[in-house]
């Protein structure tokens, strides 16, 4: 029974990387004369996409537990918020703004989790709340867009690049092109490793896992399921800020309407890489794939040029569609075999 | 203090407090702002309709009332609510504006269908909506906010390219009767008031409200007590979609158009709160659908009261989040039975001190 359960989950993961990499080939092939095939592509999909990946690993650690957190597009914009009006008009130090920033995602993250933990409300209802508190916040910082420009140290921290010492090609005008990632790609990357390993070693990671499997039996095991929770909401709201920093450098700029339905992406990231809604089953490493298949839906919405962007948010909203079927349907079969 | 506690116990304390509570400070600023202190009850009549800042409430509210008797029904049944129903008005104005002007157009003055048609046409993407919601929870057996969060995302797309990624006005007084008036009236009250009344009828004189309720409470049980869950609980998601397209109709005869960027912006939140705020637990089983009512026009009191205040709205939905993270902890199971053995320890203070 139990080998079964792994493969079922495993075949989950399979699916997800083999529908990227066929969604990639397919976009070398249809659109190989606009560059897809090069490697930049592919990093620049890693560049647009660190803040997702960030959040998106929060996001799977929240949902291993059997909750959900909708708050992160609007942490995100409130964190953007904050770090445009500190350098542009504050004329705050960047560092210290970024420390703020990660302190307010923590603090942010414990209230919402001491609601779900402690107070037992519904995980959706609490980070419904903060989502429209955090966009309301961000509304009382400013409401105009303040884009950042001023600060020497962030601009150049957010021009930075990293080059890659292959994959080089030279374009149509003969210039040599060496392929780059920037900084947030580095932050990201790290975060999806530092995750992965707590996940799998830690005793935290673990208990994440027991809780969403069977809150009962993790409580008899002698965890603390409130506790556990709590610092579950306070790793995906810090994960956010630093996703939200990631933003930050790939926009310049905060406004109001910034990040919308960025937690949609988030959760899609989570559900297509394997997360299971119900909580027990996940891994950070499929969700890293649910933000490639996710960044090159975009990708390939954006070189096509005539399609609408509305039709990139309705490709994701469908392949999440798509996984929720699927993942249901894994769990009346192992339903039927009991 | 016995006393206290049967009022305080009464299933719509709750709404019809909060409502007390916003005309009183709506009374409070009428004074410090030096008014006549009472302005905020005064109707009267204006170029030949009703006006004043409760007719105003009711009228605005109008939506918020409608969405929350399909949501009051959702929370109830399935434990769950339905976030997807602002974008669901927005993908219903839309497409109702888009059969009214033709694919394409941005803006018209003559109808290119029969109004009749694309009205239902609108309602009928809302029961499309709510049908699609209903299929992924009741018989998929996902999570409901999970489900509606599809919706929530990508209705509002839908709706954008429906329209051609364009603001749809239709410029037509016999569409704008939705939003407008009906003699003195504002339409949007009746529209409403018809909603509420054949809801409550059908809750009445059927046993509709029974079995929701029944479902709500342990679906299980009531499977094996011979009740179609699955199927209650669709129809719920149904009746909240037909909600969501009639509030997505008024709200786009509101402005004539079909802006599908903001008709029905953060509605999702003033209709959860309604529904809480109406005594309704969100942990589903028993509702009153009276008290969500209540609840809805006491939402658009709170906020009008914000937008008097000077409250942009951008920010007002700092204030409605804080009120409903208050609302939701005072129902919370660990705070009931923190308050309760608080109060028994006093009791046993009192009960030592007197011996």
């Amino acid at each position: 029974m139990k080998g079964k359960k792994i493969n079922s989950n495993t075949l989950l993961l399979l699916i997800t990387i083999g529908l990227f990499v066929v969604m990639y080939a397919v976009g070398c092939v249809i659109y190989s004369s606009k560059g897809f095939t090069h490697l930049q592509t592919f990093l620049n999909i890693l560049i647009n996409n660190a803040g997702l990946l960030c959040i998106a690993c929060g996001m799977t650690c929240v949902m291993l537990t059997g909750g959900i957190d909708i708050s992160v597009g609007s942490l995100v914009a409130m964190d953007c918020m904050f770090l445009a009006v500190g350098m542009e008009q504050w004329g705050l130090n960047a560092g210290l703004l970024c420390v703020l920033v990660l302190l307010i995602g923590l603090v942010f993250g414990l209230v919402q989790g001491f609601c779900v933990g402690y107070l037992e409300i519904q995980p959706f209802i609490v980070t419904m709340a903060g989502m429209f508190f955090a966009r309301g916040m961000t509304a009382v910082i400013c409401t105009d867009q303040v884009s950042i420009s001023q600060n020497a140290f962030f601009v150049g921290l957010a021009n930075m690049k990293f080059e890659i010492p292959f994959g080089a090609y030279t374009n149509s005008k003969g210039v040599l092109q060496v392929p780059f990632v920037r900084l947030p790609v580095i932050i990201a990357l790290v975060v999806l490793v530092l995750v992965f390993l707590m996940l799998r070693y830690t005793k935290f990671g673990r208990s994440l896992y027991a809780v969403g499997g069977n809150e009962q039996s993790a409580t008899m095991m002698g965890l603390n399921v409130k506790l556990t929770k709590l610092k579950a909401y306070m790793l995906s709201s810090f994960l956010c800020s630093v996703g939200g920093i990631c933003f930050c450098m790939n926009t310049m700029s905060g406004s109001v309407r910034q990040a919308l339905g960025l937690e949609m992406d988030a959760i899609a990231s989570a559900v297509i890489g394997g997360t299971l809604l119900t909580g027990g089953v996940g891994n950070v490493i499929g969700s890293f794939f649910g933000v490639l298949i996710n960044g090159t839906i975009s990708t390939l919405v954006k070189t096509n040029g005539k399609l609408l962007s509305s039709w990139s948010s309705i490709a994701v909203a469908a392949l999440l569609c798509f996984f929720i079927v699927l993942q249901s349907v894994f769990a009346k079969m192992k339903d039927s075999k009991k | 203090m016995n006393k206290l506690k049967k009022i305080t116990g009464m299933a719509l304390f709750l709404p019809i407090f909060c409502m007390v509570l916003v005309m009183a400070v709506n009374i409070f600023y009428d004074i410090a702002s030096g008014n006549f202190a009472f302005n905020f009850f005064t109707i009267s009549i204006r170029n030949g309709v009703l006006y004043g800042r409760l007719i105003d409430i009711l009228n605005r509210g109008s939506e918020i009332a409608i969405l929350a008797v399909g949501m009051t029904l959702v929370v109830s049944a399935s434990a769950g609510t339905d976030i997807s129903v602002g974008s669901v008005m927005s993908l219903a104005a839309s497409f109702c504006c888009m059969l009214l002007a033709g694919y394409g157009v941005s803006s018209t003055n003559d109808l290119a269908v029969p109004l009749l048609v694309g009205v239902l046409g609108g309602i009928l993407m809302g029961c499309l909506c709510g049908a699609f919601n209903g299929f992924l929870v009741a018989y998929l057996n996902v999570q409901p906010m999970v489900a509606t969060l599809i919706l929530f995302s990508a209705a509002r797309a839908i709706g954008l390219l429906l329209c051609n990624n364009l603001i749809v006005y239709v410029r037509n007084d016999s569409f704008k009767f939705f939003g407008g008036y009906t003699g003195f009236m504002p339409t949007p009250i009746i529209i409403a008031a018809i909603c509420v009344i054949i809801m409550m009828v059908l809750l009445k004189k059927t046993a509709l409200g029974l079995y929701i309720q029944s479902v709500g409470i342990n679906k299980k049980a009531s499977r094996i007590a011979g009740l179609n869950s699955a199927k209650i609980i669709f129809v719920c998601y149904v009746v909240c979609g037909l909600a969501a397209g009639i509030a997505g109709i008024v709200g786009a005869s509101r402005i004539s158009s079909a802006d599908s960027n903001n008709i029905g912006l953060n509605y999702e939140l003033d209709a959860i709160l309604a529904v809480a705020l109406g005594g309704n637990s969100l942990g589903g089983g028993k509702f009153n659908l009276a008290g969500s009512i209540i609840g809805a026009y006491t939402i658009q009191a709170i906020t009008t009261t914000l937008y008097a205040l000077g409250v942009s709205s951008d920010v007002a939905p700092v204030y409605k989040a804080i009120i409903v993270l208050i609302i939701v902890t005072i129902q919370a199971p660990p705070f009931k039975a923190y308050m309760k053995r608080m109060s028994a320890k006093r009791a046993l203070a009192k009960g030592g001190a007197a011996a």
